[in-house]
């Protein structure tokens, strides 16, 4: 039988990697990661996993370490934050073109200057092009399930790239939620064992790897990472279904999940926890007689394209909300990703919630009045305190 | 073409891929000043330069012509060529 615990987000996430029965668990502490990874050192000394910790000196060294483990066909977990996600930047790129099936949780907190350890989603979107699987969170639950789907979708053939799970900086990381924990069994009768065809260590059958790749290879090499993402989508859309068949908990299709969009011609485009918000916005407003749609961007890479146009079709006016923003270009990260596909609407960019400050409900309810007549291609900040 | 997450799977592949053609420089040996003093040997980063019947030859398929062993020859056995292609 499951079980239910209250648990934070990162409990949630360490939880999973024992449910995954990690091998090899190589971090650093970093706020608000740290729980995670303290937990997860208990587990190894408790006994309760049979896993090899590594203690390490950075995260530069945590993610090398996660690759070096995951090359020898060690199923293997990290978790990081923001300054620690910078500063895996480098390895980022190696682990994607390495083809390690590592996965991470990263608990999004905003970037310095000025130091600020709380949240929004500048650390993972500014690592967007680096080959890395992202799938964000709405709630504890969905960490819980999101890490154990990561395992199976980074694993499969089709894809070999590694994952990273987003969960929002304490919104989720330090927020207790009842979460429902599948047993171990299950869970590891759903991902499989990991038998690596491609990348292990057999010392009757040497091989390189991270080898040089000199202008007649590397381009292919960087295909072959875009083939993997395409390949993605379908794998991330087929192991959300069968986990929902399996524990009876669904998300949308696995990439997007649609909340009231059939009849509402006013929608916003969310990722991670703000979703809870609006979602509850939508049902106090329904009541009224308003139709306000979501669409929740689960998958933030590979971004599903088809399936954002798909869903948007009775859609009129967008209001795209980004935690994030590209400086210079006073555009967040999602807006600029997603406006361009949506040519036959009118999109509007929110910056919302930078460096953690608050978004509540009354902001949302003002997202939705201003979209209505708001401009076609204009960023808003909600909330700025202007001089 | 390329193995996923570019693994080489069989060993031994850098002694099939010739780096001798990035040379600008060619260290050239005059035997006769050669007195088999091994310095050459020994300082080749490459490890391009081997004894063979009791004298030391350079193996042009893998010189870059970086020309440390004409710098350390205490005899001057060595001499400098420009590469011609």
């Amino acid at each position: 039988m499951s079980e239910v615990k209250v648990i934070t987000g990162t409990s949630a996430a360490a939880e999973a990697a024992k449910l995954a029965d990690v091998d090899v668990i190589a971090a650093y502490p970093i706020t608000p990661q740290t729980t995670c990874v303290e937990k997860l050192a208990d587990f190894v000394a408790n006994g309760e996993l049979d896993a090899e910790y590594i203690k390490v000196e950075s995260e530069h060294s945590a993610m090398s370490a996660s690759i070096a483990a995951s090359a020898t066909g060690a199923r293997t977990f990290t978790a990081t934050s923001s300054q620690g996600l910078a500063l895996m930047h480098e390895v980022l790129f190696a682990a994607a073109g390495m083809r390690v099936p590592v996965v991470m949780m990263n608990a999004n907190r905003a970037l310095s200057a000025p130091i600020n350890i709380w949240n929004d989603q500048q650390d993972s979107l500014s690592q967007r092009d680096t080959g890395w699987i992202q799938l964000y969170a709405e709630d504890n639950q969905e960490v819980l399930d999101l890490v154990i789907q990561a395992f199976k979708i980074a694993e499969d053939e089709k894809v070999l790239l590694p994952v990273m799970v987003n969960l929002d900086g304490f919104i989720l990381t330090h927020t207790v939620e009842p979460v429902t924990l599948p047993k171990r069994e299950t869970v590891l009768d759903f991902i499989g064992t990991y038998e690596p065809k491609h990348a292990y260590l057999d010392p009757k059958k040497p091989m390189t790897q991270g080898a040089l790749g000199d202008p007649n290879y590397y381009m292919e090499t960087r295909y072959a990472i875009e083939t993997a993402m395409r390949n993605a989508e379908k794998v991330i859309a087929d192991v959300h279904d069968a986990f929902a068949e399996k524990f009876n908990r669904a998300y949308g299709n696995g990439l997007i999940e649609s909340y009231n969009l059939e009849k509402a011609e006013n929608v916003i485009i969310a990722m991670g926890s703000i979703c809870g918000t609006i979602k509850d916005m939508i049902d106090l407003k329904k009541k009224e007689g308003v139709e306000i749609g979501l669409l929740k961007i689960r998958c933030y890479r590979p971004l599903p394209v088809e399936m954002i146009k798909d869903a948007l079709k009775n859609a009129k006016n967008v209001a795209i909300l980004d935690k994030s923003i590209s400086l210079g270009m006073n555009k967040g990260a999602i807006y600029a990703d997603v406006a361009s596909h949506l040519k036959d609407k009118k999109t509007v960019n929110y910056i919302v919630g930078l460096g953690g400050r608050d978004i509540t409900s009354e902001d949302i309810l003002g997202i939705y009045a201003d979209v209505e007549t708001s401009e076609d291609g204009k960023t808003n900040w909600v909330g700025l305190k202007e001089e | 073409m390329v193995n996923t997450g570019t693994i080489i799977y069989e060993p031994g592949s850098s002694a099939n891929n010739k780096t001798g053609s990035w040379r600008v420089f060619k260290p050239v040996l005059d035997q006769d000043k050669c007195v088999k003093c091994e310095n050459c040997y020994i300082f080749c980063p490459e490890g391009c330069i081997q004894e063979k019947d009791g004298k030391f030859e350079i193996d042009y398929d893998y010189c870059k012509g970086c020309l440390i062993c004409e710098k350390e020859c205490p005899v001057k056995a060595i001499k400098t060529e420009r590469e011609e292609k």
